[in-house]
């Protein structure tokens, strides 16, 4: 968690119907390219689609159990110990989407290997915690939890796909760019998942760069 | 002996935590702004992988033989208490120190570097002393990395980059190169 994202919520988050609550996690506050959260599982993972669509599906997951759980109990909830009740919580459904993806899809349970029990230290998850879900109802703090889940899966999708497309010429293991495609191996290595990101970063700084600008003139 | 020096050469820079094996990453871009700050929050994170790795041990050898699958939580909890102990030991003893370290200290709870250090411990089986000798590397890569990204950040601070680039996106950018730098050290040997 950066110490610039803590202070983004003041208090209670303002009022919001519940369509607001899930769309502003997957555009206008995404966790990766905007808020730059949960960068370790978003980079480690994405070499291959199954892999980041499995950790996105197993993210949105424990923030939906999670938040159900911290707003739940949040006026029983010491302050003093709320850090660790709440890591507490994250990690009990951390280790129930362990062993589910264990038992579901042992390939890619295996892929992703400590990076599943990995899920705990996303800082996007007590960041939620902290800043949404212990300020707010159940309702809200699900459905907050599900759009930040989303964008989280929608990210690392794209993501992983431009990655795998490009180091393996396959999408899901299935080949696309034919034969004669020269695979990008750079793009599987750790290197290019920071140079994919980068890019996606620059693409997303151009689009609201060019909308702001269009705004301007208009 | 061998043994202990591959594992330390092995987690500086041929599996570095940061570049290579994508652990502690929002430290990674989150404080490296500046070269003091990247430097002494290695250090701290070096203190608290050092206590992690024994205490991962402790549990893995006697509290958690009949449970393996508490293993999370009970790391978790650990991790944070520990932190916790950190921060109030620094606080009584070192008051200059933790006015420096200010808010990173606690923050190094939600470093995944830590929580990773004790899990790949657990699954390699290390025994007492590798896995100090693996915290060593670990913090010490640590450290290499942030010192390295911040030094160049403060250099990119005068350079004249395009509006688009000026956040985060030059960043990764350099962090990319910087990793493919570490990749040729994976010449040394195989990577496990």
């Amino acid at each position: 968690m950066t110490a610039a994202a803590m202070p983004a919520v003041p208090g209670a988050p303002p009022p919001a119907t519940m369509f607001q609550d899930i769309w502003r996690g997957i555009s206008r506050e995404n966790p990766v390219v905007v808020q730059m959260l949960g960068m370790c599982p978003t980079m480690a993972v994405t070499n291959l689609v199954a892999n980041g669509v499995a950790m996105g599906l197993a993210t949105t997951f424990v923030m939906v159990g999670a938040g159900l759980f911290v707003s739940l109990f949040r006026r029983r909830i010491a302050n003093e110990v709320r850090i660790t009740s709440y890591i507490l919580i994250i990690a009990t459904f951390v280790t129930l989407a362990d062993m589910i993806l264990a038992a579901t899809f042992p390939v890619i349970s295996k892929a992703l290997g400590p990076f599943m029990p990995l899920i705990v230290a996303n800082c996007l998850l007590l960041g939620r915690a902290e800043a949404f879900a212990a300020k707010v109802g159940v309702a809200r703090a699900v459905a907050d939890g599900f759009g930040m889940g989303m964008g989280f899966t929608l990210s690392l999708t794209v993501l992983s796909a431009v990655r795998e497309l490009l180091g393996r010429g396959t999408l899901f293991g299935f080949g696309v760019l034919g034969p004669r495609y020269e695979p990008w191996v750079f793009m599987v290595l750790p290197p290019g998942g920071f140079f994919a990101l980068g890019l996606l970063l620059l693409a997303v700084a151009w689009v609201a760069g060019r909308r702001r600008r269009l705004e301007a003139t208009a | 002996m061998s043994n202990l020096a591959w594992i330390f050469v092995s987690t500086l820079v041929v599996n570095n935590f940061t570049l290579v094996m994508f652990l502690g990453l929002c430290s990674f871009f989150g404080v490296t702004a500046k070269v003091e700050t990247a430097w002494r929050l290695g250090i701290a994170n070096t203190l608290v992988l050092l206590l992690t790795a024994v205490s991962a041990w402790v549990l893995n050898t006697y509290v958690l033989t009949r449970t393996p699958f508490l293993r999370t939580v009970a790391f978790i909890v650990v991790i944070a208490s520990g932190v916790q102990i950190t921060e109030m030991a620094v606080r009584k003893y070192f008051p200059v120190l933790f006015r420096q370290l200010g808010i990173y200290l606690p923050l190094i709870t939600t470093n995944c570097a830590i929580l990773g250090l004790a899990l790949f411990q657990t699954s390699r089986h290390y025994t007492l002393v590798e896995g100090i000798v693996f915290a060593l590397g670990a913090g010490f890569g640590l450290t290499l990395a942030l010192s390295l990204m911040a030094s160049i950040r403060e250099r990119m601070e005068l350079a004249d980059v395009p509006a688009v680039a000026r956040k985060m996106g030059l960043v990764l950018i350099v962090a990319s190169c910087l990793s493919m730098a570490f990749m040729g050290f994976a010449g040394m040997g195989t990577s496990q």
